[in-house]
């Protein structure tokens, strides 16, 4: 089913049109060989990054007014020094120039400075990036396991009271803002309500005076709330996603040979249908990441966490153009990155998707 | 998630119009009035299945009693009620019985203010749902129908658009325009279409592949009449399943959107309002009266568009295995 459901490459109709709203699952060719597929992906990678860094540069140029009087903040400012800015950061060269400029630069990890911080945006960028990668990469581990656990629980019991709560739990918790629960988490077990004390800390990444062992200790004390409520919001995506998968598979004739030859139900799905029913879920797991981008913003502006997306809230609030302009670069880089990965590994796991 | 089979009609699609030469109709009754009898038909078949969907129903009640709330919002509670000058009560009451839900930092009743915000959240959410959606069925229509270099150029956009994280490129529009509500709904319009046009151009070309489109094309039928008189009818059904969608998703990036400082200052929404609190030290003080109410309102009407969207869809599509 994988390879049918997948819809069909860019331009190419054929008449049946297989859909899906997300699913951009991988296509490879029995006579291209896995070397020519990995080629093309990675071109169509390296060309959509560079459309993104054409859309970073033209974007933020779209703003109306002199991006100076943002820098300046509306302090009165002679002539001189408004000029002096401009030459600062280039802003007074011809916009081609400017763009050559910014081109040149980010292929060589330069993004540029940042109005507010007056730094460099790559060190700004590459100080953050270890803090978020903490961060997501503890969640996304967490949500996308329990998200598949729980997942495959419901398909099989597809329309028990079971699944029905499962269902309707991950759908509710969808359905909540991230940053709203991240604040009531904070109040009731940072701040702490009524009877409860407050068990962890309302916000940051350490308590600034540990050492050693005890710094790692102190780390995932702050790393508790931020990822609940990552996870919170993340692993139903990945739970609606299982299930649909595994019910697809579950009328297959397979199953029934598995079963006719005398295996437990337990084996019948992990062995069989659950591997299967994976594979598409791998795919969407990996183009959903997009999604996680948007809640590691939240959450770490919410609970102040030094990352990606807490730099980028600060960013947002003067508005520091270059910095914004270089993690909206990152953020969509990323997700990028991420597809392209899904992309290459997934035929390396798939046989039936020739190689 | 969404699979259509285009080879598998929609439970709700009529059958291809018949020719008055062929169905010899009764007196009075033209195709026009046999096009009506069948639409109102197939509407009731469709009413009948929804039906059955609990949770469907369920969502629907929800967002029956959110708009019933929101249109009479100026006769409930009045637009005095976002006024700072002349507040009733003191800053940071807590739930009382004259305000059930406490006040905001200026005295405001929160009671008020979260009626009040919906009529915001829902323009908001309803209006992006919509752009983003005719947005995304013109593009998979002309997509589906011109095929050749047109639609290959389309569906690159369409592709690049899918891979960027919807936030951050809404985000990135509403920091560069000026702060208001239009560019609130365009910032989420222009980011959330690409699945409905990936969807609507799968749906299309199912759609043209079949005969009477051909028989349409041999009668002389243009470009504009394929595309509005029979493409369009076949995909209606599946542009309202992803609108229903959809604003679940706008009304939540609005208020998340609100959330970050970027809405529009002057007006009262619940993403506005849970801002406001955090900048309030609502947080830190652990009022968590006033920080509840908004979310719950937010998360409500999101979940409830989700299941009524997730009803619509299963009962287009009964393959999906929507439980009921």
């Amino acid at each position: 089913m994988t390879a049918e459901a997948t819809p069909p490459l860019v331009g190419k109709t054929d008449g049946r049109a297989p859909a899906g709203p997300s699913v951009r699952g991988p296509r490879v060719r029995t006579t291209a060989g896995y070397p020519r597929y990995v080629a093309g992906k990675l071109g169509g990678a390296a060309v959509s990054l560079l459309a993104v860094l054409v859309t970073s540069f033209f974007l933020f140029r779209l703003i109306p007014g002199d991006p100076v009087k943002f820098m300046t903040g509306g302090r009165q400012v002679s002539a001189e020094q408004l000029a002096a800015y401009r030459r600062e950061f280039g802003l007074d060269l011809p916009m081609w120039e400017q763009f050559t400029d910014y081109c040149g630069k980010a292929l060589t990890g330069d993004l540029g400075t940042s109005y507010q911080f007056r730094a460099p945006v790559i060190d700004k960028i590459t100080e953050a990036l270890p803090n978020t990668l903490l961060l997501t990469g503890t969640s996304f581990v967490i949500y996308t396991a329990l998200g598949i656990f729980l997942g495959t629980r419901a398909a099989w019991r597809n329309g028990r009271i079971g699944d029905r709560l499962n269902t309707g739990l991950a759908l509710t918790l969808y359905s909540i803002p991230s940053f709203w629960l991240g604040l009531l988490l904070i109040i009731v077990f940072a701040v702490g309500i009524g009877p409860i004390p407050g068990l962890f800390p309302t916000g940051g990444m350490e308590s600034g005076d540990e050492q050693g062992f005890a710094y790692v200790l102190d780390v995932a004390h702050h790393l508790v709330l931020p990822v609940v409520t990552l996870v919170a919001v993340e692993y139903g995506q990945t739970l609606l996603v299982t299930r649909s998968a595994l019910l697809d598979e579950m009328g297959s004739d397979y199953l029934t040979t598995a079963r006719a030859k005398g295996l437990r139900d337990d084996l019948v799905r992990r062995r069989h249908a659950v591997p299967n029913a994976l594979l598409p879920t791998m795919t969407l797991i990996f183009i959903n990441l997009g999604r996680t981008v948007a809640g590691v913003i939240l959450v770490e502006t919410v609970f102040s966490w030094p990352g990606l997306g807490g730099l980028f809230y600060q960013a947002l609030s003067v508005p520091d153009l270059p910095l914004v302009q270089g993690l909206f670069f990152v953020f969509a880089a990323a997700v990028i990155v991420m597809n392209t990965l899904a992309d290459l590994i997934y035929p390396l796991l798939d046989p039936r998707v020739g190689r | 998630m969404t699979t259509t089979d285009p080879d598998e009609p929609m439970t709700t699609e009529a059958p291809p119009p018949v020719a008055p030469s062929e169905a010899p109709s009764p007196p009075k009754a033209g195709p026009r009035a046999l096009a009506w009898q069948r639409r109102r038909r197939s509407a009731a078949r469709f009413w009948q299945r929804y039906r059955t969907h609990r949770a469907g129903v369920f969502g629907l009640s929800a967002l029956a009693l959110f708009a019933l709330i929101a249109l009479t919002a100026p006769l409930t509670v009045g637009s005095d009620v976002q006024s700072v000058t002349n507040a009733p009560g003191r800053p940071m009451e807590s739930p009382s019985a004259e305000f059930p839900l406490g006040t905001d930092q200026f005295g405001r009743s929160l009671l008020g203010l979260v009626v009040w915000g919906s009529r915001v959240s829902l323009l908001v959410g309803l209006l992006a749902a919509v752009l983003s959606v005719a947005i995304g069925a013109l593009i998979g229509i002309t997509a589906g129908h011109f095929r050749g270099w047109y639609a290959t150029v389309m569906m690159r956009i369409t592709d690049w658009f899918l891979v960027m994280p919807t936030l951050v490129l809404a985000i990135a529009l509403a920091t560069v325009m000026s702060r208001s509500l239009g560019t609130i709904i365009l910032a989420i319009g222009v980011t959330t279409w690409p699945t409905t046009a990936r969807l609507v151009r799968a749906q299309t070309l199912g759609v043209e592949s079949r005969p009477y489109i051909e028989r349409a094309r041999a009668l002389g039928g243009g470009h504009w009449h394929v595309m509005s008189r029979h493409v369009l009818p076949n995909v209606m059904p599946l542009v309202l399943a992803q609108t229903t969608l959809i604003i679940s998703s706008a009304i939540l990036a609005e208020a998340t959107l609100a959330f970050l400082g970027l809405g529009d200052p002057t007006v009262v929404s619940w993403g506005g309002l849970l801002q406001d609190a955090r900048e309030a030290g609502a947080v830190s003080a652990g009022k968590w009266w006033y920080l509840v109410p908004p979310g719950i309102a937010i998360a409500v009407v999101a979940l409830a568009f989700t299941l009524c969207g997730r009803a619509v869809e299963s009962v287009l599509n009964p393959k999906l295995g929507v439980t009921r």
